[in-house]
This record gives structure tokens, sequence and C-alpha cells, in this order.
């Protein structure tokens, strides 16, 4: 298999850890970096993605004769 | 067995959606586009022997080459305006979806405007005159 299922666990463990500490910062009244917390998880989840979608359109453009 | 594997895939994918859904739907999303690109990658090594075996047929049969690689780039379009438009559906933005389907077909009209030129002057070369 070529490409890293262990990423699609990861991701998902991102998201519960950072909903987690979501919850926490906002019980402890910080509410701001609560949602600078998410923000960040976000951006380095949407980072991996990227880099995936862009081996995934180098490769369609190899395979169809894009050039 | 591979198909065991991507059947798996999908519904691991599904469940830890159905999980994060309730904390962090934009993780969710996520995770559901990441899966459609490791489904696509998984299979692009067949897809490219597929291809391979079709242009070696081309070249046995002395079709035009200009004919099979537009007929590819044109597949190549479907495939990718389909993936955006499913993605962005996913998300809810129905409008921005079909935009994204609408510049898909207008692309591939334009690519299959020289076969379809020289299908109409096929015709009338064959046209009594």
């Amino acid at each position: 298999m070529s490409v890293d299922i262990n990423a699609i666990f990861q991701i998902a463990g991102i998201g519960i850890i950072v909903a987690m500490i979501h919850t926490v910062l906002k019980q402890m009244g910080k509410e701001d970096m609560a949602h600078w917390v998410t923000l960040i998880g976000f951006v380095v989840v949407l980072f991996m993605v990227i880099r995936l979608l862009d081996e995934l359109l180098t490769e369609i453009k190899a395979i169809f004769l894009f050039q | 067995m591979e198909i065991i594997q991507i059947v798996g895939i999908g519904f691991i994918v599904t469940i830890l959606t159905l999980i994060i859904k309730e904390q962090t739907p934009l993780f969710a999303f996520i995770i559901t586009i990441f899966a459609g690109i490791a489904i696509f990658l998984f299979l692009i090594g067949k897809l490219s022997s597929i291809i391979q075996v079709v242009e070696q047929l081309a070249n046995a049969s002395n079709v035009n080459m200009v004919f099979l690689q537009t007929v590819l780039k044109i597949i190549g379009i479907a495939y990718i305006a389909e993936f955006g438009a499913q993605i962005v559906r996913d998300a809810g933005q129905e409008s921005v979806a079909s935009k994204i389907e609408l510049a898909g077909k207008v692309l591939i009209l334009f690519m299959a405007l020289p076969i379809i030129t020289v299908i109409i002057e096929t015709v009338i070369g064959l046209l009594p005159t």
C-alpha cells in the first residue's frame, strides 16, 4: 500500500485531542486561547492533506498526459 | 484481495468521522478528503498499467495518437472536476460544486473541439457534391 493509512488515525487523534484541549481551556475561561488551539491544529492537519493532494495531482498529471 | 482493504478503510473512515463530527466538524471533513485521496492513490498504479495497455492497442491499430491523448486528458479533467465538486458538496456548498462541474464540462467541450471538427469534415467529405 503506497499511502500511509496511519495518517487517517493520526488526523482523527489530533482532532479528538484538540477538541479536548478546546473544552478544557473553555472551562478555564480562556476562550481566545481555545480558538487559537483549534486553528493551529486545523492548519497542521491541513498541511498533511495538502501534501497528499499535491502528490495526487502530480500523479494524475503524469498518467493522463497533461504536459 | 485489495478490495477488502479498501472497504475496510472506508468503514474505518466513516466511523472516525461519526465520532469526531460531534466535537470538531472541520477535522471530520479533513478525514473524508484524506480518505478520498488515499483510495485514489491506492488505485493509481493499476490505472496507469490499464492506460499503458490502451496506448499499446492504439499504437498497434495505427490510431492517431492525438485522439487518444485528447480522450485521456478528458478523462483526467472529468475525474479532477468530479473530485473537487464532491468535496465542495460534502462541505455543503451546493452552488460552488455545480460551478465546478460546469467548468469541467466547458473545458471538456473545449478539449473535444478538434475531434468534433474532424468528424464534421469527414461527414462533409462523404456528402455528394
